[in-house]
């Protein structure tokens, strides 16, 4: 039974979890990384093409290293961007930040360069027979859905929750000076937030009763007002108690 | 603190909201954060369990809130921005290469030398094989090769000539390095890849081996392989016992499950693969600039070879820097490190 969440001991003792980034994260992320690393190797045989077609290099006896030196950076690019950027970015890539996802030990920390190397080490086996077949299959059947080297190397891909800082921000901002109750506020964003997520004819329901509680005299508790109005609404509700 | 004094959670919330502000920006500091200074690591400290008090109050007054989950998913942050492993510094550097390094090869020297025999073995069964058989040959070398040998000439000098040495150099490396870490890598699959790795490997080198002597070339070949072989082949003993005893920690785990014991075993023996791409990356240039240089006496040949080997062996074994002299120099550097 594979576990959605990963529970980690903070050193103070207070319990923390973790969303563990299941195979469509991972296969994300991947696809942008693997285009990237593409798109590089590419270049670098690109820019070696167009330095070999140069007037003074065509001719000259270092054209063909010029691109036997493309070869061996594009092969280098490709084969080592893994290793190379999740150490520099202390377990992100790019693909790992577009698709919102981190590798952390088991115990919630940044993992270190060796535990970072002994997990794509281990791409050797996971990308069998082909298309991260066998890495993909570990993923689906493992607790923690990791594959192969994620397991040598004692490591987990999380949903990323860096940017909580900033939503504690503007959380701290709004319930320093709203005149609105603490239950109220956590009404409005709990429903701010799920605002998306949320059925059209559900969020408007909730919405209505929300304002109609919290605003009565705005008028918001009969049919009227769309989706997208009902929303300005609250918003405007939390920016005028701030003000108040 | 307050929370559980003060009953009224807006009270709680409005008197420590002006505090949050100041955390999530010391948690969004802190995870951007490469390098940090004595003050700020303590300021990250400091707001961290400053966090995790606030999320403990948080989950009691307000549970499943947004302000409990994003205290929850700060601290989460935060908590890996604080447990992130150090630099490598120089000193730990000096550990790696005259502690950890010894310490993973004794932990597989039985195995290595049973994996050796294994190798030694199955070049026995190859050389026999082609002896017995000398059609299989096809079966472990390629139409060009056998055709070469057939007509005199060894494959490595005709191969191996065209290229120059350093570029040579780098790729015989980078195959030397995919096969061991391949050895080591399938070694998961309960020893019994790198077993197979090493058996195969062992068949070509007796059948080649057998081959060439049926053509008088064995000597050629043996002088091709002086110089680099004994840490080649080494090596890659040492990756296939690194990658059985992988194996042997997922079929006899300990207490903490066939997982745990994985990520234990694998870690111990990261250090061994680092000396392993190291060795290679001699061994590689050696092959590149000494093995198909044909005015290349045999005495040097074997003289490269072993001296090569033995200083493999000094340092695998921990006598090539006394571990005693090592321990003092790395406090020392720890202690250099730690007053700059």
């Amino acid at each position: 039974m594979a576990e959605e969440e990963l529970n980690v001991r903070g050193l103070t003792g207070v319990d923390l979890t973790l969303r563990i980034a299941g195979p469509g994260t991972r296969s994300y992320a991947f696809l942008i990384d693997w285009q990237i690393r593409l798109l590089g190797a590419l270049a670098w045989l690109l820019v070696a093409l167009l330095l070999r077609r140069l007037p003074s290099l065509s001719r000259a006896p270092i054209a063909h290293d010029v691109m036997l030196a493309g070869w061996i950076l594009a092969l280098i690019t490709y084969f080592l961007y893994h290793p190379v950027v999740e150490v520099a970015m202390r377990g992100r890539t790019p693909g790992k930040i577009k698709a919102g996802a981190r590798i952390v030990t088991l115990e919630g920390a940044t993992p270190g360069v060796g535990a970072l190397l002994m997990r794509n080490l281990f791409r050797l086996i996971d990308c069998l027979p082909l298309l991260y077949l066998v890495g993909l299959a570990s993923c689906m059947v493992t607790r923690r859905r990791v594959r192969l080297g994620d397991l040598a190397a004692g490591t987990v891909l999380v949903i990323d929750e860096s940017a909580a800082g900033e939503s504690l921000l503007r959380l701290g901002e709004q319930m320093q000076h709203t005149g609105l109750s603490a239950e109220a506020l956590q009404l409005i964003h709990d429903l701010l937030e799920r605002w998306e997520l949320l059925a059209d004819a559900q969020r408007i329901r909730l919405a209505r009763e929300l304002l109609a509680k919290l605003d009565p005299g705005a008028g918001a508790g009969n049919a009227g007002p769309d989706g997208a109005a009902l929303r300005g609404r609250l918003e405007a509700l939390l920016v005028r108690q701030q003000r108040s | 603190m307050s929370a559980n004094s003060d009953p009224d959670a807006g009270i709680w919330i409005r008197r420590h909201a002006p505090l949050w502000r100041t955390l999530a920006a010391e948690s969004t500091a802190a995870s951007r954060r490469s390098r940090a200074t004595v003050d700020e690591a303590l300021q990250t400290l400091s707001a961290y369990r400053a966090l995790s008090r606030h999320l403990a109050s948080a989950r009691e007054i307000l549970p499943g809130s947004v302000l409990a989950t994003t205290l929850a998913q700060t601290s989460a942050a935060l908590h890996a921005a604080v447990n992130r492993s150090p630099r490598l510094t120089r000193a730990r550097w000096i550990g790696l290469v005259r502690e950890d390094i010894p310490a993973a090869a004794a932990s597989v020297r039985t195995l290595a030398l049973w994996i050796a025999a294994l190798l030694v073995a199955s070049a026995c069964a190859g050389w026999w094989l082609i002896n017995t058989y000398p059609e299989l040959i096809s079966l472990i070398a390629s139409p060009a090769m056998i055709d070469g040998v057939e007509h005199g000439h060894l494959w490595t000098y005709q191969v191996l000539n065209l290229a120059p040495p350093a570029l040579l150099s780098a790729r015989i490396f980078s195959n030397n390095v995919v096969v061991t870490l391949g050895a080591f890598c399938f070694g998961i699959l309960f020893g019994l890849g790198a077993f197979y790795m090493i058996a195969i490997n062992g068949l070509m080198l007796g059948g080649l081996l057998a081959f060439t002597h049926q053509h008088g070339l064995a000597l050629g070949l043996l002088k091709f392989t002086l110089a680099h072989g004994p840490v080649e082949l080494s090596v890659m003993c040492l990756a296939a016992a690194a990658g059985t005893a992988l194996g042997d920690a997922v079929i006899r785990p300990g207490e903490g499950g066939r997982a745990e014991s994985l990520r234990r075993r694998a870690a111990e023996l990261g250090p061994l693969l680092v000396a392993c791409a190291l060795l290679l990356l001699g061994s590689g240039l050696i092959e590149g600039f000494i093995s198909p240089h044909p005015g290349i006496s045999i005495p040097v040949r074997l003289a490269v070879g072993l001296g090569y080997w033995t200083l493999m062996m000094l340092w695998l074994s921990g006598r090539l820097i006394p571990r005693a002299r090592a321990r003092g120099e790395r406090q020392s550097a720890d202690q250099s490190g730690s007053t700059r």
